[in-house]
């Protein structure tokens, strides 16, 4: 029920002047949002002074600045907490948070999975560099294992973190994954998370081209796009690969279940996954998480969504019940509430 | 047979006037009931407080119980009391010792007993004062019978068995029979001080309400038998009466300060027409604040429990933000988690207030005990310069205005506002005037439009320094604010040096005006003389006994009472420098006195302990007088 739109790209550019590093994935992404948000606004019917971006700390957490909407830059970590009050107290404002991978997922970690298992309606924006960026160049909770950086000179000795099975793990509603630089894909995550009723977790590969240069180039580079991501479908089998010649199938037996890059010409195409980002089940939303190249294709779109109900709705029908139940609060009944006296 | 007429009930200050009807009236009574903590201590000392308020007595109560719920039965470390003081006459604390001194076990009567005042009615139940019970307590010798006690009159009564006895025959197990033996002992006590019983009843009926109406039959049968225990059996030879207090007239409730903080708060939401989010994170003493408010759902009160501190605090920002009343409330340790969001706060200037009930610290140190300790926390501890607004209700009542306080002061200078209440007054409760609403003046809230053209946000108000709330949903004025040093005005980002001070000094000077809107300081007592006696927050009660003390043996002495404690009221510098010797009493290591010697080059004394127990009103008495009585050396003011 797409209305005309009322605003164009240039509505929410705003005027600061935009400081990240010539080259960063965080342009795409500002361009994709800009691009995306007057369609949003006519699908939705919204108002552009009724949609919030909500920020942590480090460079993911400056897009507000350059969105023409009410913004908000916080504190480290803490974007979730402020965005969610600001949602159960304004639930007709459409509130983004931005944060990324050390901002999300190390310093606000505990934020991001409350709010996830809340199911507070908002749309939150990890941008995931795997690297810290504006302390220059320290490794992350989603570095790879052993990465070499100025605080790990020797390598890490920790495990990465990936941002969608957290998001599985704290039962969250809408999950999926884009790359920054795929206007397509990015528009269209951007579109159906604005319109998930719940708290939408887009996780976006985004290259910093200063400390962490061609992190996902494995697999997000054009050139290997085709046989090394694989774009999910709801009720569509799991296939990629050039003319789609290659699928996923699930290998059960044993105690196992283990998934298998298979030749969609040896097989009968029951066997080939089909994904079915609603089921109530998480375990196979789980399970695509876990592809990784070079083995495995790196599934991007949406892993799961899923209706539930959400925080704020709740609340505000505990209000209404109450009011229905004891009647509106009475003030001056309330201060006499137990026993009185008269002097 | 125990002696204790004119002994027993008798304040100190306050002699047994007459005797009629067989009661000697006296005009106040100190009575502690100590136990176990799984004794329901807490439930009747709250019971007999309600209903001395009811009778039209002035109460003051202390209650102190374990960090740990059910620490093991019998221990020292699971003692629980809650001490009542209740008067004739206005009183502003729960009173040192006690007269009158409820043991339910060996160790209630070991913690307890070096309080008791000489002289004093000493209640035991005998039923409790076996070998076993008396080791767990440490007593090698049995203190009954060692001599220990002789100094009380001592009532050794078979507490237990007799209430058992009274209530078995219901068809209530015997374990369970034994848990009314609280309303056996309010019985006893309430025959003791002439009390009727109705009030307690109906309490005990709303208590137990439904299918558990055997447990209402129970307790009620319990009271009465206590009562009828002490009135048949002859070992009480006095019975006592206090008189009414006179009181301004009105509508009285009795109100915890825990009680009256979510009930200002709600008032608040009212008042300024702007719905109220409270998050928090369940912290000791400041849960029930939680409990309270959330139970309000049919006024619009919205409650979250966050996932921790700083998630409350932020919640509350984000409410603030969006316009709407955002209040988080915790202890100390969580007020260290919300410093960097407090910053935040004051760098957006948004109204939020922060709730800190103190408690012993540092790290978790004493959490159920009480403790003035925060006060340089909330004032200096967050990174920068970074000044907040800080009131303090002095007593549990207060705790009601201060709360509307914190609230109008935060939106009229878009600043946070700390409202520092402690482990005393949360828990301890008076009576409390009801007030009238509609003589509360409103602080209804405006927000600006985009009408009349694009506002910058942090365009300041002329009378106040303020900037603009504008809130989202607001057409035109979209702005985004942040962490970062903003530029004057137009709060874009700036780095500019000469900016950030300026901007550092306005927020400043900012919370500094808001003299401007608050009260002078009050002095009671005479505006000039030899010594000022100055707190802040919930020592007031035995400052202001102790002064009155004092004044009555003819020293010169006032006292007043610190509720903003930032800004300081201006007319605080004056106030002190009216007297020679200004002494500050506080629960801590003289933090507020570093504040004043700091602000006004006045030599402060200071009297500081941090025992986790309010003032008692003699340790103030004799500060005062060590101070008035030695030759002075060193003179306040100029």
């Amino acid at each position: 029920m797409s209305a005309v739109a009322e605003y164009t790209r240039k509505d929410f550019s705003s005027d600061q002047e935009v400081r990240w590093c010539p080259g960063c994935g965080d342009y795409s992404i500002l361009a994709q949002v800009q691009r995306v948000m007057p369609e949003i606004c006519a699908d939705m019917n919204l108002k552009k002074e009724n949609i919030v971006f909500v920020s942590g700390i480090g460079c993911s957490s400056r897009f507000p600045y350059y969105m023409n909407n009410y913004g908000f830059h916080t504190i480290h970590g803490r974007a979730p907490t402020i965005a969610t009050g600001l949602k159960v107290t304004r639930p007709e404002l459409q509130v983004w948070v931005i944060t990324g991978d050390g901002d999300g997922l190390s310093i606000g970690g505990n934020h991001l999975i409350h709010c996830l298992r809340r199911n507070i309606d908002v749309k939150i924006l990890l941008f995931n560099n795997r690297i810290y960026g504006l302390t220059k160049g320290q490794y992350s909770p989603t570095s790879e294992f052993g990465k070499k950086t100025k605080s790990s000179p020797l390598g890490t000795v920790e495990r990465p973190m990936n941002p969608i099975s957290v998001a599985i793990a704290s039962e969250a509603t809408f999950i999926a994954r884009a790359i920054a630089t795929e206007g397509a894909q990015m528009r269209d995550v951007l579109m159906r998370a604005a319109r998930h009723k719940g708290t939408a977790f887009i996780e976006v590969f985004q290259n910093c081209n200063v400390f962490n240069d061609g992190a996902f180039d494995s697999f997000a580079d054009k050139k290997n796009q085709l046989e090394f991501t694989v774009s999910l479908q709801h009720g569509k089998p799991v296939i990629f690969g050039k003319d789609g010649q290659k699928a996923i199938a699930i290998r059960s037996g044993h105690g196992s279940i283990e998934p298998q890059v298979v030749n969609v010409a040896d097989v009968d195409p029951s066997e080939i996954l089909i994904h079915d980002e609603a089921s109530p089940n998480p375990a196979l939303p789980y399970l695509l998480a876990q592809l990784e190249t070079p083995e495995f294709p790196v599934p991007l779109g949406v892993f799961r969504a899923i209706s539930r109900p959400v925080y704020g709705d709740m609340l505000d029908e505990q209000v209404k019940s109450a009011q229905q139940n004891q009647g509106k609060g009475d003030l001056k009944k309330h201060l006499r509430a137990g026993e009185t006296w008269k002097v | 047979m125990p002696n204790t007429t004119g002994s027993g009930a008798k304040s100190t200050d306050t002699a047994a006037v007459t005797q009629g009807k067989g009661f000697i009236e006296i005009e106040n009574v100190i009575i502690r009931f100590a136990g176990d903590s799984g004794d329901g201590i807490q439930v009747t000392g709250a019971m007999f407080s309600d209903n001395s308020a009811m009778i039209g007595h002035d109460i003051s109560t202390l209650p102190d119980f374990p960090a740990e719920i059910r620490a093991p039965a019998g221990t020292l470390a699971g003692v629980s009391s809650f001490q009542l003081n209740f008067s004739s006459f206005d009183i502003h604390s729960p009173g040192d010792q006690p007269d009158v001194l409820v043991a339910m076990n060996p160790a209630a009567l070991k913690v307890h007993l070096k309080e008791l005042k000489p002289g004093g009615t000493l209640i035991l139940n005998h039923d409790s004062f076996d070998k076993a019970d008396l080791k767990k307590a440490g007593y090698v010798n049995d203190p009954r019978e060692d001599g220990s006690l002789s100094g009380y009159s001592v009532f050794d009564l078979p507490i237990t068995s007799v209430c058992v006895a009274a209530v078995e025959p219901i068809g209530l197990p015997k374990r369970q029979a034994e848990l009314t033996k609280n309303m056996f002992t309010l019985g006893l006590v309430c025959w003791m001080y002439d009390r009727p019983l109705d009030l307690v009843n109906r309490r005990i009926e709303k208590i137990f309400t439904g299918k558990k109406a055997l447990l209402a039959d129970a307790n009620k049968i319990a009271l009465q038998a206590g009562y009828n225990f002490a009135d048949t059996l002859e070992v009480f030879t006095a019975r006592y009466s206090v008189n009414k207090i006179k009181l301004p007239p009105g509508e009285y409730r009795r109100i915890t300060g825990n009680e009256a903080t979510a009930l200002g708060f709600l008032v608040a939401a009212e008042l300024s027409g702007r719905p109220l989010l409270y998050a928090s994170y369940p912290i000791t003493p400041a849960s029930d604040i939680l409990h309270e408010l959330s139970k309000l759902r049919h006024f619009g009160i919205k409650t979250a429990q966050a996932e921790d501190e700083i998630s409350a605090i932020g919640m509350a920002i984000g409410a603030a933000y969006g316009g709407c009343l955002g209040l988080t409330g915790t202890s100390g340790p969580g007020v260290a988690l919300k410093a960097e969001a407090v910053g935040l706060a004051v760098m957006a200037e948004l109204p939020v207030v922060i709730i800190d009930v103190q408690r012993g610290g540092p790290s978790t140190g004493l959490p159920t005990k009480t403790e003035q300790a925060d006060l340089l926390q909330v004032i200096y501890g967050r990174n920068g310069e970074c000044p907040v607004i800080v009131v303090a209700p002095a007593t549990p009542g207060e705790c009601f205005d201060m709360a509307i306080e914190a609230f109008r002061l935060a939106i009229k200078y878009m600043t946070p506002v700390f409202y520092l209440s402690d482990g005393y007054l949360a828990n301890g409760s008076e009576p409390w005037l009801i007030p009238d609403l509609d003589k509360i003046p409103r602080f209804d809230v405006t927000f600006p439009n985009g009408d009349n053209g694009f506002i910058p946000p942090y365009s300041r108000d002329e009378q106040t320094n303020a900037r603009p709330w504008i809130i989202p949903g607001t057409a035109g004025l979209e702005h985004q604010i942040g962490g970062l040093e903003k530029e004057n005005i137009s709060g874009k980002i700036s780095y500019d040096a000469q900016n950030h001070d300026l901007m550092t000094r306005l927020r400043v000077n900012k919370v500094a005006g808001a003299v401007k809107s608050i009260p002078d300081l009050q002095v009671h007592g005479e505006e000039k003389g030899d010594l000022l006696v100055l707190g802040w927050g919930g020592t007031y009660g035995s400052i202001r006994h102790a002064v009155e003390n004092a004044t009555e043996k003819g020293y010169s002495v006032s006292c007043a009472q610190l509720r903003y404690l930032n800004p300081l009221p201006a007319n605080t510098e004056k106030v002190l420098r009216s007297f020679k010797q200004v002494l500050v009493p506080e629960l801590n290591l003289g933090q507020l006195s570093m504040i004043l010697r700091a602000k006004f080059l006045i030599d402060i004394k200071g009297l500081n302990k941090v025992e986790g127990q309010p003032f008692k009103t003699s340790e103030i008495e004799s500060r005062i007088y060590q101070l008035l009585d030695q030759p002075q050396s060193r003179v306040a003011g100029v």
